[in-house]
C-alpha cells in the first residue's frame, strides 16, 4: 500500500469513528450521520484494487457500466425506501437495508472463493467462508425479521425437535466449513460451497422464526452486528482495510448495543434468542388469577375532566400510538394541557414500540420537545405524585405482573410504574393482549379506567373536551 | 498474511465498544440505523469483484452485490438522516 493510501484509510476510519461518536448524542447525531457519510464518499472516490491500482482509472469496460447501473438502481431503491416509509415502519426498513448488506457481503465472499485463479490461503479461506456464512444468515434472518414486524407470523414458531434440527444444521455447516477450508486451494469444492451457502440461508430463517415479534429489535441489532463482522471478513478476504475497520466498528458497537437493549428488558441475550424453545406450555397459566375480575371503562368527556384538572400528568406511549399514527394528536393534547398549567411529561420505556428509541423518534416528529421525554428510571420514583397516567397503546411495558407475578413470562422486566399514579387511563382498542401475549394486571386495578376505541379518535375527542372544560 | 491487519482489527473492536458505551436509549434506533449504513461499505467489495468479473455468472452475482450494497449504503444514511432530522426540528 502506498503511503497516500494509508493516510486516506486512516482519515476514512477516523471519520467513521467520529461519526458513530457524534451519533451517540442527541445534539450532534445528525452531524454524526453526515460525517460517516462523508467518510464513505471519500472511501468511494479513492477506491483501490487489492493490487494497488486505482479503480476509477482503469479502462472502461462492460463491468464498469454494470457497476454504474447497479449503484444507481441501489440508490433509487434506497431513496424510495428511506423517504416513503412511514415513521412507524422504520424498524422494518433498517432490517431490510441490513439484510441486503448481508446478502452483498455473502455474494462478494462467494465470488472470491469460487474464482478459479485465486490462490487461497487458510486465512483467506476462513475469512471468505465466515463472510459467506454470516452474510447469508443475516440476509435471510433480516427478511424474516422484516416480515415479522410487518405482522406476518409474529408468534414464535416452534415444533418438537427444533433445537436438535438447528443444532444438526449448525454442525453440518461447521463441518462443511472446516472441510472447505482444508480443500479450498484444490478446486472441486463448488458443490459443497453451494450447499454451505444454502444451509446458512436456511439457518438464518430457522434462527429467527422461533423468536416473537416483540424481540425483533434485538434480533435486528444482532444481525446488524453480524453483517458488520461479515463485511470485516470480506475486508480481510479482498485486502481492503477500510472495510475491515468499518465492518469491525459496526460489529463490536452493534454487539454492545444488542446487550444494552437486552439489559433494558432485563433479559439475557440467550433468553431472547432461545427463549421460545420449550416454553410453549408455560405461558398459558399466567394471569389465571384475574378470572372474575372486571375492568372499568370511562368515556372521553370524563377522562378529559380528570386530565384538565390534574396537576401532574404522565403520558406513556406505546406501539398502539405508533400504529394509530396518533403522535400529532398526543402532542396537541399535551400542549393543550400545558396551556392550562398542567405539568405534562412523557414516560419512555426503553423498549416501547418496536425498537428502542422508536417512541422518541415518533414524538420528535410531532414536535414534542425532547426535554419532556423522560426515561423510565427517572420517572418511576415520581409516579406516586402523578395525578393521571395516560397509557396510549402501551401494554407489556406497564404490566405490574412484571413486578408481582413470579409465574409471568415477563417477570423481572423493568416496567413503568403506571399503577402508582392516582388514576390510570388506558387507551386501547380492545382487551387484546400485548406482544408478550399475556393478560395485563394493570387493566384490572381499582384506579384504572379503560378508554376503548381508536387512539387517534379518542385523542381528538379528549382534545376537544379539554378545550371545552 | 499481514499481521498489521489483525492489529487494526483488534483495535477497531475496542474503539467500537468505547464510542457507544454511553448512549441514551432514545438514540438506540438512529444509532443502529447509522451503523447499519456504515457496513454498507460492502458496496466497495461488490464494485471490486464486479470490476474483475470474467464470466457471466460472476457478472450477474457481482451486479446483485453492487445493487444490494448500494441500497444498504444510500438507504441507510438517508433513513438515519430522516429520523434525526426530526430530533433537530423538535429542539427549536
Amino acid at each position: 500500500m502506498s503511503p497516500i493510501n494509508a493516510y486516506i484509510i486512516i482519515g476514512v476510519s477516523a471519520l467513521f469513528i467520529v461519526g458513530i461518536k457524534l451519533l451517540a448524542s442527541p445534539k450532534t447525531a445528525r452531524l454524526g450521520n453526515l460525517v460517516a457519510a462523508g467518510g464513505m464518499l471519500i472511501a468511494f472516490l479513492t477506491l483501490h484494487k487489492p493490487t494497488g491500482d486505482y479503480v476509477w482509472s482503469q479502462t472502461w469496460s462492460i463491468n464498469y457500466t454494470l457497476i454504474a447501473i447497479g449503484i444507481v438502481i441501489g440508490l433509487i431503491i434506497g431513496a424510495i425506501g428511506a423517504y416513503s416509509v412511514k415513521m412507524t415502519s422504520m424498524p422494518q426498513m433498517v432490517a431490510l437495508f441490513n439484510g441486503v448488506g448481508g446478502g452483498a457481503a455473502a455474494l462478494v465472499a462467494s465470488l472470491e472463493f469460487t474464482r478459479p485463479d485465486n490462490q487461497i490461503t487458510t486465512f483467506l479461506a476462513v475469512s471468505m467462508l465466515f463472510a459467506t456464512l454470516i452474510g447469508s444468515l443475516s440476509f435471510s434472518g433480516s427478511i424474516i425479521a422484516f416480515l415479522k414486524l410487518e405482522g406476518k407470523f409474529e408468534k414464535p414458531y416452534t415444533f418438537p425437535g427444533q433445537n436438535i434440527l438447528n443444532g444438526l444444521v449448525l454442525l453440518v455447516i461447521l463441518g462443511l466449513g472446516g472441510w472447505l477450508t482444508f480443500y479450498a486451494s484444490e478446486g472441486g469444492t463448488f458443490t459443497a460451497f453451494i450447499v454451505l451457502f444454502l444451509l446458512a440461508l436456511f439457518f438464518g430463517v430457522a434462527m429467527v422464526m422461533p423468536i416473537g415479534g416483540a424481540d425483533m429489535p434485538v434480533v435486528i441489532s444482532l444481525l446488524n452486528s453480524f453483517t458488520g463482522l461479515a463485511v470485516a471478513a470480506d475486508g480481510f478476504a479482498i485486502n481492503n482495510l477500510a472495510m475491515v475497520v468499518a465492518g469491525t466498528l459496526v460489529g463490536s458497537s452493534g454487539t454492545l448495543l444488542t446487550l444494552l437493549m437486552c439489559k433494558a428488558m432485563n433479559r439475557p441475550v440467550s433468553n431472547v434468542l432461545f427463549g421460545a424453545f420449550g416454553s410453549a406450555g408455560g405461558t398459558g397459566a399466567a394471569g389465571g388469577d384475574l378470572a372474575g375480575k372486571t375492568v372499568k371503562s370511562i368515556q372521553a368527556d370524563e377522562a378529559a375532566l380528570l386530565l384538565a384538572y390534574a396537576q401532574q400528568v404522565v403520558i406513556v406511549p406505546g406501539y398502539g400510538m405508533a400504529v394509530a399514527q396518533a403522535q400529532h394528536q398526543v402532542q396537541e393534547l399535551s400542549e393543550e394541557l400545558a396551556e392550562r398549567g398542567v405539568e405534562v411529561r412523557f414516560a419512555i420505556h426503553p423498549v416501547a414500540g418496536r425498537m428502542p428509541g422508536h417512541m422518541n423518534v415518533l414524538l420528535a416528529e410531532a414536535n414534542v420537545p425532547y426535554d419532556q421525554l423522560c426515561e423510565m428510571e427517572a420517572i418511576n420514583p415520581t409516579m406516586d405524585r402523578v395525578d393521571v397516567c395516560l397509557v396510549i397503546g402501551a401494554n407489556d411495558v406497564v404490566n405490574p405482573a412484571a413486578r408481582e407475578d413470579k409465574g409471568s413470562p415477563i417477570y423481572g422486566m423493568p416496567i413503568i410504574d403506571a399503577d402508582h399514579a392516582k388514576t390510570v387511563i388506558v387507551m386501547k382498542r380492545s382487551m387484546a393482549t400485548g406482544f408478550a401475549g399475556i393478560e395485563n394486571h394493570l387493566f384490572y386495578k381499582d384506579n384504572t379506567r379503560m378508554l376503548f376505541g381508536d387512539a387517534k379518535a379518542s385523542l381528538n375527542a379528549l382534545v376537544a373536551q379539554v378545550k371545552a372544560s | 498474511m499481514d499481521s498489521n491487519i489483525i492489529f487494526i482489527f483488534i483495535l477497531a473492536i475496542f474503539v467500537g465498544i468505547e464510542v457507544i458505551s454511553k448512549v441514551p436509549s432514545m438514540l438506540h434506533t438512529p444509532l443502529m440505523s447509522g451503523t447499519n449504513a456504515i457496513h454498507g461499505i460492502i458496496l466497495f467489495g461488490g464494485i471490486l469483484v464486479l470490476a474483475d468479473a470474467a464470466t457471466l455468472p460472476e457478472q450477474a452475482l457481482g451486479f446483485i452485490a453492487v445493487v444490494f450494497g448500494s441500497a444498504n449504503v444510500f438507504g441507510g444514511f438517508m433513513v438515519t438522516d430522516r429520523m434525526l432530522q426530526m430530533f433537530k426540528k423538535a429542539k427549536k
